[in-house]
């Protein structure tokens, strides 16, 4: 025998279902309470730096949208400063929070983010990330929530000396991080949770 | 200095525990059949992106958020069914308490109806209980919430598959790499070991960290029984060597 580790386990994930509206985004369902939803709106004044609006939709493996899933982001401001209280290099923008949550449209699935280009943030060994979105995707049918990131392809400098991004073995998939600018200037970011164009997703 | 007088540095997250946690896809529950990823996850150490996480505070909370039986109720009135409270700790998988966590929780009522125009089922409505609260955890990573105990339900997925009596939880802690949900089950519901939902969990030390006992310590006599539910989340790697840069 052995003295007992005694460290605690995570506890176990199980799926959002089909009602994790409820919850998290509760006025979205109808629900009018707390005075509105958290994560609406990511900016609480005029923010810095350049505002972008990030559309998409998350497919299942048949290609069909889903329409009951929740999908929050989490990035810093344009300077690279998160709005957290674990943030130690500066001040964030006070404007602008940083996290995001879109319960996706109803009928359609598509989410929308209104919220400004990220700025870079060091990787643990001081090299630079490219700019980039952390994304927590959760729904019916998915037991634990899945992490990946959103890049920009219009960071194409950046992004070929990412730490992350240079270390993919499959490099044809990279693009599936890529937020790609459409002609109207907002970025289009369709998640995939299977098939031949399946999203990257992180084990962070 | 001897390394008893250092403060711990804070490293990185502790990774997941992947033959923990439930795989992704799991037949038995058929939803989960087309909306796994099936390439492997690409696994990395955490970074800045996932060690700060967005700051709630207690001023956002109204008096009645963590109060269920009234949030949704008629001035006067409350929630039909049996009333409970559930309160517990969250913690890390270190043992301290996270302070400042958002829980978010959602259920259905007393007869296992959802408030939500996509929901079917014939259990009726209760018109005050809209099934949705939150809270905020104290300086200890305590919390409590109150509620009526949510019914079983029918669900599609197999021909007569229901769902144990279940509270959904959504915990926010200080790292966005520390992000859950998951379902809190009652002691000694007989649903618990037929649910396919509750069949991903891999061993029945997993089913047992996601089911409350009954803690007749914190019920109100005369009032409300009580259950505890404590949840862990991600910790981080504590380390007293500095010749090593943070999150390596």
């Amino acid at each position: 025998m052995v003295q007992p580790l005694n460290h605690l386990r995570e506890s176990p994930s199980q799926t959002a279902g089909p009602y994790v509206h409820i919850g998290c985004t509760p006025n979205f369902t109808g629900i009018e309470i707390y005075g509105g939803d958290l994560g609406t709106s990511m900016k609480t004044g005029p923010v810095q730096g350049t505002e972008i609006t990030i559309k998409g939709i998350v497919y299942d493996g048949t290609g069909t949208p889903l329409r009951d899933a929740m999908i929050e982001i989490w990035q810093p401001d344009a300077a690279g400063l998160f709005a957290s209280a674990n943030e130690t290099r500066g001040t964030a923008d006070p404007n602008f929070t940083g996290w995001g949550r879109s319960p996706g449209d109803m009928e359609t699935g598509e989410f929308t983010f209104e919220t400004v280009k990220p700025g870079a943030v060091p990787f643990p060994d001081g090299r630079m990330q490219a700019p980039h979105i952390t994304a927590w995707i959760v729904a019916r049918g998915i037991n634990i929530g899945l992490h990946t990131r959103i890049y920009f392809e219009d960071e194409a400098a950046a992004n070929a000396v990412d730490p992350i991004l240079t270390r993919i073995e499959h490099q044809n998939r990279v693009p599936t991080l890529l937020a790609k600018q459409q002609a109207n200037g907002s970025y289009r970011f369709d998640i995939h949770l299977q098939g031949p164009d399946e999203t990257i997703f992180f084990d962070i | 200095m001897s390394s008893a007088d250092m403060p711990a540095k804070t490293g990185g997250y502790i990774p997941r525990d992947r033959n923990w946690q439930p795989e992704a896809l799991t037949p038995p529950y058929k939803t989960s059949i087309k909306r796994s990823p099936q390439a492997a996850l690409l696994s990395f150490p955490s970074t800045l992106s996932e060690e700060t996480a967005p700051m709630f505070g207690h001023h956002m909370l109204g008096p009645q958020d963590s109060d269920l039986i009234h949030n949704y109720a008629q001035d006067g009135a409350s929630a039909i069914g049996p009333r409970i409270i559930v309160h517990g700790r969250v913690l890390d998988e270190n043992g301290r308490g996270v302070p400042g966590a958002l829980l978010e929780v959602w259920q259905a009522n007393a007869g296992g109806r959802y408030r939500h125009k996509k929901e079917s089922y014939l259990a009726p409505l209760d018109p005050n209980f809209g099934g949705c609260g939150r809270t905020i955890t104290g300086a200890d990573g305590s919390y409590e919430f109150r509620s009526i105990q949510p019914g079983p339900y029918p669900w599609p997925n197999g021909m007569n598959d229901w769902r144990p009596a279940h509270i959904h939880f959504s915990i926010f802690g200080h790292g966005f790499a520390q992000r859950l949900i998951t379902q809190m089950y009652f002691e000694g519901d007989p649903h618990i070991k037929l649910c396919p939902i509750v069949g991903i969990l891999k061993t029945q030390a997993a089913i047992d960290a996601l089911t409350a006992p009954l803690d007749m310590n914190r019920t109100v006599p005369m009032d409300s029984r009580a259950f505890k539910f404590d949840i862990v989340l991600r910790g981080r790697r504590q380390t007293y060597f500095e010749n090593r840069k943070e999150g390596l």
